[in-house]
């Protein structure tokens, strides 16, 4: 395979057309507080350089003071916009470390409130990429229609963003009465307003030309970088954890992983559109048959893992997130080493908005779809 | 070439005009308006029975309460948001006994991840319904959970 | 006092007439100056400020809001109050700014946009000047605004406003170019630049209706070309905020800050204005041919308030394409500019001088 790794230039080195630029750590589409330093000749963008640690809490070295049960409100913390599938990672690794086998039912909320998640990330990601692009609208109707799933959250976990509704063992409640009617009557409602999305955005005239042809990322290049999730299957990797380890529910689901092959800014977005659709199927083969049970099963009061190593992935929102944990018997791990997909996604930006103009980056960087909490840890 | 230049053209118009109706339908729909407005809407404005608002202990009628002292929430909660005061009584029958003097909550530093309520062995914690936190002087949000003068109700086994 | 809603040519007559009488030619001149200067300073303070409030309602309408609706009936007021918190904040000055070109900027922007204002007509004799080059006249002011701009994006010091100027210098040379020859597709069909008489001729009809198929492909060049000129979205790449933070104004604070904003608002309101005069009649009421009894009724309606309708009409336009569309890049810019309008433009201005020539328009 042909090498693909870009040097880190120099970007202190600059001749008198060109001129560095700091696109942060307060900018308003860097969302968060990511500092990009450009060097620009006029709008072309020539070097990016991510500098991260501006949000850097750090909560691998924090999880390995606390509890397993504890560490769930700490990789709330990572991805927000993901939080449940963060919390799901560390209840799976801990549940197969100490081989208990939790109740179908609990596998079955899991995934819905998986998918719920994910669709909740994509129309925040949808609105905010429409915001990078100028088009202000776009972001009022994404948020509109998050907050329906919002409040489905809320009346069963009783948070909207960060639920740690995930516990060792199972859930944290049991879901609310309403809870099965209101995803089926959100998914009708979302099943007709999806196509204003396309109207709005997808099809318009002057985005197509913005995304397409822009920020290509070969498939090699995915796989080099660890480029995942929508943003990896964009360039046609196939890299869903779904599909690859299925875990809760998942084995149960018929779906479709979604790829495009082109790798563009585009390709990323229709990943992320058809991924909506796609998740409104699972919810539905899954919501009308969430079998009896309880919510949790008894755990002991203090969760000790067996020495040993662990890994666990799971498909968040933006790609792979993995929890590695090297126990040494105690109730607290030795190491908590967490692969965050948003920081593999943030390593391509040098690579792929290379000589493209200023508001390429911020479309490429839309479709990237960074978290940066998540980058920094 | 010319048929494509005209293509592109008239596609190209087509497709903004598609945006514009959907803009355009929601600003001659003003029933699909919806923003709350919130200060006015306190009085209906209630949240899920779930709601993590904050954490309270419920007391009865009798100003009574079911924390015993025992400290599992304080070791549960991972940002040490809970204290537990206790003190020691002279029971009914004699014996002394160690009861909760002040069970303080510091809702600033609360993550509201529920481990104190559901390891609480006695359920003597919930959550509340208020979400309205801003206060002028952050000591405020310090709060002793268990009100004043109250005891434990009986049959809480210790 | 022959004070008459129809014709303000006999009110205006009326005041001078009165004044001459009274004084000297010098000091009749320098009054009525004054009196104008103030009328228009008072007029576009308010129209600004209602521009901003109204813009604010539109894109919260298409946006399922609600908008500004707290301070004062529906939030009229809202505007306001946000002036007088602007006229209280702090004026920060960079350090290696240049003073004096960044002092300037605001109110060569501001001047642009107040220039042009004089000479469109608001209502049936109601003008400051009338200009025998009106279109001419209107064309050549709006674009002292683009030096404020430059002025303001170097003289900042700060490179998102150094881009930010150098694109708005880019568009507004091309954009210029597409607006001038929409216009002058309308002058063809006038025969005159003098805005009065355009506004005559249009009597029997608008120029949208008169002018067939050609009238049509301006108007809508016009439409797309001066949104582009007045920098409002989806063409607002100097400002840009998702990716320049603000452009040309990012440095600036405080009132001069709403100076530009300000400036925004009534460039767009001189626009609307300018379309409404050539293409929708100005101040003439909408007549139908052979209509006696509907064109009685449309009779009734004021000039003005059908001068307000149309601007306001393309206001909402231009408003409307703000709250839709994505943001082009630079160079799709100028593609649309020079590969899309401008051949479309000269294509039609020479059908439009085909039919004037074979008299098909009516
Ligand atoms: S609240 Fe519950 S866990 Fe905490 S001290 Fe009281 S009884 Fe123990
Ligand atoms: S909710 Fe969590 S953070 Fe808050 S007091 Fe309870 S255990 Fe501590």
């Amino acid at each position: 395979m042909e090498q693909t790794t870009t040097k880190r230039e120099d970007i202190s080195s600059i001749d008198y057309q060109e001129f560095v630029i700091n696109m942060g750590p307060q900018h308003p589409s860097t969302h968060g507080v990511l500092r990009l330093m450009l060097k620009l000749k006029g709008e072309i963008v020539e070097v990016v350089q991510p500098h991260c640690g501006y949000i850097h809490r750090g909560i691998e070295k924090m999880c390995e003071h606390i509890t397993y049960p504890q560490t769930i409100h700490l990789t709330d913390r990572l991805d927000y916009l993901s939080a449940h599938m963060n919390n799901e990672a560390v209840c799976l690794l801990v549940e197969n470390a100490l081989q208990i086998e939790v109740p179908e039912r609990v596998k079955y909320i899991r995934t819905i409130l998986d998918e719920l998640t994910r669709l909740a990330s994509h129309q925040l990601w949808w609105c905010a990429f429409g915001m990078d692009m100028g088009a202000l609208t776009t972001f009022f109707y994404g948020l509109r229609d998050r907050e329906k799933i919002l409040d489905i959250f809320e009346k069963t976990t009783g948070s909207r963003l960060i639920q740690s509704f995930n516990v060792p063992g199972g859930l944290m409640n049991d879901i609310h009465k309403d809870f099965q009617k209101e995803v089926k009557e959100f998914i009708k409602y979302f099943r007709k307003i999806l196509p204003e999305y396309d109207q709005l955005l997808t099809g318009n005239v002057i985005f197509q030309q913005r995304t397409k042809d822009i920020g290509i990322l070969t498939k090699e290049d995915a796989i080099n970088f660890g480029v995942t999730g929508p943003s990896g299957r964009g360039s046609g990797f196939s890299c869903d954890v779904r599909k690859i380890a299925p875990y809760s529910a998942y084995p149960y689901v018929k779906f479709e992983e979604k790829l495009q092959t082109k790798g563009d800014t585009f390709s990323r977005y229709m990943v992320r559109m058809h991924e909506m659709w796609e998740s409104m199927n699972i919810l539905e083969q899954l919501i009308d048959n969430i079998p009896e049970g309880t919510h949790a099963v008894k755990m002991k009061p203090i969760i000790k893992l067996p020495e040993g190593e662990y890994y666990q992935r799971v498909e968040a929102s933006r790609g792979e997130f993995g929890v590695h944990v090297i126990s040494d018997g105690n109730k607290t791990p030795y190491r908590f080493k967490l692969r965050s997909p948003n920081f593999m996604n943030l390593s391509v930006m040098h690579h792929i908005s290379r000589n493209h103009k200023i508001a390429d980056l911020i479309a490429i960087s839309g479709s990237l779809d960074l978290v940066i909490p998540d980058i920094d840890r | 070439m010319i048929k494509e230049y005209f293509k592109d053209v008239f596609s190209g118009i087509a497709s903004l005009l598609r945006g514009m109706k959907v803009t355009l339908s929601y600003f001659v729909r003003p029933s699909t308006i919806i923003t709350q407005k919130y200060p006015e809407n306190r009085a209906e404005l209630k949240m899920f029975e779930a709601f993590r608002g904050e954490v309270v202990m419920p007391h009865n009628e009798n100003n009574e309460h079911k924390c015993t002292g025992c400290g599992i929430c304080e070791i549960n909660c991972p940002n040490g948001s809970i204290e537990i005061i206790s003190k020691f009584e002279v029971g009914e029958d004699g014996k002394k006994r160690k009861v909760i003097d002040q069970h303080i909550y510091r809702l600033a530093m609360c993550t509201f991840c529920g481990l104190c309520i559901k390891t609480c062995p006695s359920n003597a914690l919930a959550w509340g319904q208020e979400f309205e936190h801003a206060v002028f002087d952050r000591t405020k949000l310090t709060k002793v959970l268990n009100q004043e003068g109250s005891t434990v109700q009986k049959g809480v086994k210790e | 006092m022959p004070f008459n809603i129809y014709d303000f040519s006999t009110f205006t007559q009326w005041i001078h007439e009165a004044l001459t009488s009274a004084m000297s030619p010098f000091w009749v001149v320098t009054l009525e100056i004054l009196f104008v200067g103030l009328a228009f300073l008072l007029f576009y303070a308010v129209i600004g400020l209602f521009l901003v409030y109204a813009e604010r309602r539109v894109c919260a309408f298409m946006q399922c809001r609600l908008g500004p609706n707290r301070v004062g009936f529906q939030g009229l007021l809202q505007t306001v109050a946000d002036l007088i918190k602007l006229l209280f904040k702090e004026l920060i000055t960079i350090k290696y700014a240049d003073k004096l070109l960044f002092n300037i900027a605001p109110f060569l922007v501001i001047i642009g946009s107040f220039l042009a204002l004089a000479a469109i007509p608001l209502a049936n004799g109601l003008h400051a000047v009338d200009l025998n080059i009106g279109v001419f006249y209107i064309m050549a002011v709006s674009s002292i605004g683009v030096i404020g701009i430059l002025l303001a994006g170097w003289s900042s010091n700060s490179k998102y406003s150094l881009i930010g100027a150098m694109r708005s210098g880019a568009q507004i040379v091309s954009y210029e170019l597409s607006v001038g020859l929409s216009i002058i597709t309308m002058v063809v069909l006038a025969g005159t630049m003098d805005i009065s008489e355009i506004v005559e001729l249009q009597r029997g009809g608008w120029f949208l209706f008169k002018g067939h198929i050609s009238a049509f492909i301006a108007f809508i060049i016009f439409l797309v070309a001066s949104t582009a000129e007045i920098n409002r979205g989806p063409f607002d790449l100097a400002e840009a905020e998702s990716e320049l933070t603000a452009g040309f104004h990012t440095e600036y604070s405080g009132i001069k800050f709403a100076f530009f904003f300000l400036a925004e608002y009534m460039n767009m309101f001189i626009v609307a204005s300018l379309g409404a005069t050539l293409f929708l009649g100005g101040w003439m009421p909408f007549h139908v041919p052979f209509w006696e009894g509907f064109n009685t009724v449309m009779d009734w309606i004021p000039p003005f308030v059908w001068y307000i309708a149309k601007t306001g009409f393309l206001i909402f336009i231009i408003m409307w394409f703000k709250w839709t569309f994505p943001r082009l890049r630079i160079d799709q810019l100028l593609t649309l500019e020079w590969k899309y309008l401008l051949p479309f433009n000269l294509f039609n201005v020479l059908l439009m001088a085909l039919l004037v020539l074979l008299g098909l328009h009516f």
